[in-house]
């Protein structure tokens, strides 16, 4: 029963939603990239360099906003790169994908190393505070799950409306779904697909970045190696499980956060008995489990990972 | 701007790309060691010493360049049927878990049938373990990237779970490690004394066994046809499916060779970090070889060298070892950059 218990605890929500946060984020900007055509593997990287851009700027001094902001610039720099390589040039986006997930990786260990040559635990930072919202915070269980958490995790689902709004209802993301389909009819239209292309890998890189900030500016106070530890590879998972629409994605991610929090306190309940590794596999096998539950009646985007080139059909 | 093939790519266009990329990768990575404060001409200078400077640094990076070359190749075969095998690293560590299994004493075999029998385990446990995603991709259409990679992590706290139980050598004081696996189970030294052992000369026949499937055999063929246009090659009659399937047997069974190669060649037993990213790595290795299995050995051991370079360069220099992550990230974009330059021409309209 007192597994069950668990569920109920306005705690278990807290630590949910908290966990779900820096998915959202890097789910909504995988999002945008594969709706416009482009599958980016580079996700994983790129939050690994977000988490120590953003930290990394608030540990010499700048404000933590500030540290968010670099943070997306960094993602937006190597979103790119990403899509120089993949859209103008039409590279395979897996092979580019997986060399800006290492590219991005080994140069934030290189600058981590470079800036903190002998340490062996990093230094801390004082990081996002939770902060109630007046009123709202005070509903039960829900309220203070969803409303008594860090700015970031409001500006995670403030990410989900905004990218919803402007995929479904301004002309902009009208291009951006049609890239995602059939290239050639926008480029009829006068509209640059490259430009939309780019326009979106780096807009969906910089979602990708401010995820990984959150682990170190929100989630916890300072950065580590392999502190991503594969949730770049299950956010591609998530956006496969959302069928490639903000809101399903959403739900996927706090469904899979939800999941994994619950996996923590199963672990402390069952005390020692079944093997740690066995829970922390769980959120994994769940992802290959929601993937082929979906892939069946997955629609992707007609022309994902398809590269465009200018008057061939 | 638009991209037009080029009519024909000359000798010496094939050569100059991918020579061009190098040179990029060079200079980026030389800007970086600016960064550091130190002088990249005697920076490089060190790496190359650290690499092929004595007979020492020459044995190292053959010995690194082994796992890579089983791992390059198991890349290779993939990419080229399309089959996108970012699980190398997993299927490394199931070969070394199985020859520890079965190494450390429950057969009482002499070498020449226990080592054969070791390879054989090896390489039936990669392949099976590749075979699931590929069967997923087949049957469900799931995306075998996602899968594989997922499957990294997965592993990895299976054998992080046994190294903590079952496989827990009593000995070790605490220590997740396996017991060292019985003489008989390993592969002897090349140069009595020196690290180098035989899993490199397995490697390299294994490579040129493969260049002779790929070239000339009907699955090759077939392989080759698949990657390059899976709809034509069905059209044709060609058993796509099954063609996938083989090559994921093939390129699974080719990585848990690598693991058996380091366990029973150079470490003796099994530890969490038998590969810092063995099976990642093994992905550049493969591009900077064009997938060519002969260049896979060439390109692993160039890539084996950076890192055994830019070791000893770091201790003596101060530049972080990570320089040589980034070198070889870097060094498979420019890679594959430049050979798409050398196919076809930018035309600014």
């Amino acid at each position: 029963m007192e597994a069950l218990e668990i569920l109920f605890t306005a705690s278990f929500w807290v630590a949910a939603i908290r966990i779900a946060s820096p998915l959202i984020f890097a789910t909504m900007g995988e999002l945008i990239c594969e709706r416009a055509g482009v599958l980016n593997l580079g996700i994983e990287g790129i939050m690994t360099a977000g988490a120590f851009a953003g930290w990394f700027t608030v540990y010499l001094g700048g404000d933590l906003w500030t540290g968010v902001l670099v943070a997306a610039l960094v993602g937006m720099t190597l979103g790119l790169l990403h899509s120089v390589l993949t859209v103008p040039l039409g590279l395979s986006q897996h092979v580019v994908g997986i060399g800006i997930t290492m590219l991005a990786t080994s140069l934030t260990y290189y600058f981590y190393r470079l800036a903190l040559p002998e340490v062996t635990s990093p230094p801390k930072i004082v990081p996002f505070e939770p902060w109630a919202v007046p009123g709202l915070s005070k509903l039960p269980i829900v309220g203070e799950a969803l409303f008594t958490q860090t700015p970031l995790t409001y500006l995670a689902f403030a990410s989900v409306v905004v990218v919803a709004w402007v995929l479904y209802r301004t002309p902009l993301g009208l291009a951006v779904r049609a890239v995602g389909e059939n290239p050639s009819a926008v480029e009829a239209q006068g509209i640059s697909v490259t430009a939309i292309r780019t326009g979106a890998v780096m807009a969906g890189s910089a979602l990708m970045a401010i995820g990984g900030a959150f682990l170190t500016m929100s989630a916890f106070n300072s950065f580590f190696f392999n502190m991503i530890n594969g949730r770049g590879w299950v956010c591609i998972a998530l956006v496969v499980f959302g069928s490639w629409r903000p809101g399903k994605a959403l739900i996927g991610a706090i469904l899979f956060a939800a999941f994994d929090a619950y996996q923590i306190r199963l672990q402390q309940l069952s005390g020692g008995i079944v093997p740690y590794q066995i829970f922390l596999m769980l959120p994994y096998a769940l992802s290959i489990l929601a993937l082929i539950v979906v892939a069946r009646r997955a629609t992707y985007p007609k022309a994902l990972m398809i590269p465009y080139q200018k008057g061939e059909r | 701007m638009r991209l037009e093939p080029k009519p024909a790519s000359s000798l010496a266009a094939s050569i100059l790309y991918p020579l061009g990329a190098l040179l990029a990768t060079f200079v980026i990575a030389g800007l970086l060691v600016m960064a550091a404060g130190a002088n990249p001409i005697s920076v490089f200078g060190l790496v190359l010493k650290g690499a092929a400077g004595s007979q020492f640094a020459i044995l190292e990076t053959l010995t690194r360049a082994t796992p890579l070359i089983f791992t390059g190749l198991a890349v290779a075969v993939a990419f080229r049927a399309k089959l996108w095998n970012i699980g190398a690293e997993a299927q490394l560590y199931i070969g070394a878990t199985v020859t520890v299994i079965l190494g450390t004493g429950a057969l009482p075999l002499p070498a020449i049938v226990l080592i054969p029998l070791l390879m054989l385990a090896a390489l039936l446990c990669g392949a099976l373990l590749l075979a699931g995603p590929a069967w997923l991709k087949i049957r469900f259409g799931v995306d075998e990237v996602v899968t594989t990679l997922l499957l990294n992590f997965i592993v990895l706290l299976f054998v992080s779970m046994l190294l903590e139980g079952v496989l827990k050598d009593p000995m070790s004081l605490g220590w997740p490690q396996s017991a060292k696996v019985i003489t008989e189970a390993q592969l002897p030294r090349i140069i009595a004394g020196k690290r180098l052992h035989y899993g490199f000369v397995i490697a390299v026949a294994l490579a040129i066994a493969l260049w002779f499937v790929m070239k000339k055999t009907v699955l090759g063929y077939e392989m080759r046809a698949v990657g390059h246009n899976a709809g034509a090659a069905r059209f044709l009659g060609m058993p796509v499916n099954g063609i996938v399937m083989k090559t994921a047997l093939l390129s699974g069974g080719i990585a848990a060779l690598g693991g058996f190669s380091e366990v029973a060649g150079l470490k003796g037993n099994l530890t969490l970090d038998l590969s810092p990213g063995f099976g990642y790595t093994g992905i550049v290795v493969a591009m900077l070889a064009m997938l060519n299995p002969i260049g896979v050995i060439f390109s692993a051991i160039f890539v084996a060298g950076i890192f055994v370079g830019a070791a000893a360069m770091s201790r003596a220099a101060g530049v972080p070892s990570y320089i040589a992550d980034v070198i070889v990230a870097t060094s498979l974009l420019t890679m594959v950059t430049a050979i798409m330059l050398s196919r076809y021409r930018i035309r600014w309209r």
